[in-house]
């Protein structure tokens, strides 16, 4: 799958849009592929108040259970809540209709921090 | 990966997009297409399992069948030629060394089929408790072992003999038969709740074994599944999984299994005098089956609390179910808990999530 360029990336597989102070993440495709079927996600509460670093989700396929990474410091703004009823989204749309939460940043983003297309694409490629 | 023991079957797993775990020691493929996807291929149609891990323990010599009455917990006695039967072989305080499958080929021989982590020390405790009379051959190395399970096994194996599989009751096995040319035991067992069948054969045939029965079960759609599948599917009938369900501290009474152990039995076998005072005292936990009323999904080692909020014992496996579409665990809890209906609550992580003690196995297929 091609990765959209327009999208940051951690070294925990999430994919990061910034609009303002607003993230949106969600997982990778090659993080999808990894987890395998997910059949059930845990969101977070809105209003919750995360420390870069946080786990806010958790994504469980059959087998296991995988904590999703608070990319920033900030609120949690909008939850995706179709994944409650349709978790398999995450598999089939990672980049789009399987993004998780929206967070509001406490501070100015750095957005340098991250890592763009390219340079996640050789990242996960070493993990390979 | 490299430090990891190979089955035969390595490089076809590579091939065919296995992803590939260290399991006990062997490198062995956790999924190919998906665990959905192959959970459901053996419910509908069929599956086929690279179980070339699983240890092969031959016991040979005049008082074979009279010593394996000592270390097993099941009547051997009562096994007539070609029978097979699930047993457990006990400490003499009752724990489990191993749960295994017991193949009679005569009086005077017999094939253990044994867990692939506890194949070591199984060996070890045999040898160990050995008697003149009796030998004892590890054939793990060279033997190769594949499950093909689901309702279109037999018709998809039925292609590559001449056999009458129809001739083949459940648990009965035979030995030599061909298959796709080489010479193999085949057994009606498996570890998945369907009809199906466990195919031993020579380290040497099991790449073509394995690819034979992929090629000719193409059109019922059998696809290969991999470990996750199998726990899954395992989970689903209530077979119990060493480590989990049984162990050195879980006694098969504890966890509802004394159906395989023959207290009864006239030998004084290794945990009968252990087991048969647990059951005269009364248990003081039980293995029941719970079906989780609240969204969420219980994993091995959560606790589960009553409706006082006690912690009364923890989850022994817990997934999500494919087939039934829920989440569903094996608790082992204090024994005045566990009437059907009752609510317990399981901890996931922050939250307790409602669930309900309901009948094990979760699933059964139908009668034919």
């Amino acid at each position: 799958m091609q990765l959209p360029t327009e999208l940051k990336f951690t070294k925990e597989h999430e994919w990061l849009k910034f609009e303002g102070n607003r993230v949106t993440v969600g997982i990778t495709d090659f993080a999808q592929k990894e987890l395998g079927d997910i059949v059930y996600v845990e969101l977070p509460e809105l209003d919750e108040d995360l420390a870069e670093g946080d786990a806010f989700a958790v994504l469980e396929s059959v087998k296991a259970a995988a904590d999703v990474y608070a990319p920033l410091a900030g609120v949690v703004v909008e939850v995706n809540e179709l994944l409650e009823d349709e978790p398999s989204l995450v598999n089939t749309d990672p980049f789009g209709e399987g993004w998780i939460a929206v967070f509001e940043a406490d501070e100015d983003i750095l957005i340098a921090g991250f890592m763009d297309a390219a340079e996640y694409q050789q990242f996960a490629t070493e993990k390979e | 990966m490299e430090n990891l023991l190979r089955t035969p079957l390595y490089q076809e797993h590579i091939l065919a997009g296995g992803q590939l775990v260290d399991f006990g020691g062997w490198a062995l493929p956790l999924q190919y297409s998906g665990i959905l996807e192959e959970v459901e291929a053996v419910r509908r149609r069929a599956g086929l399992f690279d179980v070339s891990h699983m240890g092969e323990i031959i016991v040979e010599g005049p008082q074979a069948l009279a010593w394996l009455d000592t270390v097993l917990t099941n009547d051997i006695s009562k096994l007539v030629d070609n029978q097979v039967v699930y047993t457990f072989m006990c400490y003499p305080h009752g724990g489990v060394v191993d749960d295994l499958l017991v193949y009679r080929y005569g009086p005077q021989k017999f094939l253990l089929v044994v867990n692939a982590s506890n194949t070591q020390k199984d060996w070890d405790w045999l040898n160990q408790h050995i008697i003149p009379g009796v030998t004892l051959d590890n054939s793990t190395a060279v033997t190769g072992q594949l499950a093909i399970q689901g309702p279109l096994a037999q018709e998809v194996l039925q292609k590559l003999t001449s056999y009458r599989l129809d001739d083949l009751g459940f648990f009965r096995f035979t030995d030599p038969v061909e298959i796709a040319g080489v010479p193999v035991l085949v057994s009606r067992t498996g570890y998945t709740g369907e009809d199906g069948f466990e195919i031993y054969c020579r380290v040497e045939d099991t790449v073509k074994l394995w690819q034979e029965i992929l090629r000719e079960g193409e059109p019922q759609g059998i696809i290969p599944c991999g470990l996750g599948a199998r726990d899954t599917l395992r989970f689903e009938a209530g077979l119990p999984l060493y480590g989990h369900e049984i162990s050195q501290e879980i006694t098969p009474l504890e966890a509802k299994l004394g159906f395989f152990v023959k207290l009864k039995k006239q030998v004084d076998f290794m945990g009968k005098a252990a087991l048969v005072a647990l059951k005269e005292k009364g248990l003081s936990r039980r293995l029941v089956g719970l079906n989780m009323m609240d969204k969420g999904i219980p994993r091995e080692g959560y606790r589960v609390f009553n409706s006082e909020g006690q912690d009364i014992g923890y989850v022994t496996s817990g997934s999500f179910s494919p087939t039934l579409n829920t989440s569903v665990a094996n608790v082992l809890v204090t024994a005045d808990s566990v009437q059907e209906g009752t609510f317990l609550w399981v901890g996931v992580r922050k939250r307790r999530l409602k669930a309900k003690v309901t009948k094990l196995p979760f699933y059964q297929r139908e009668a034919k």
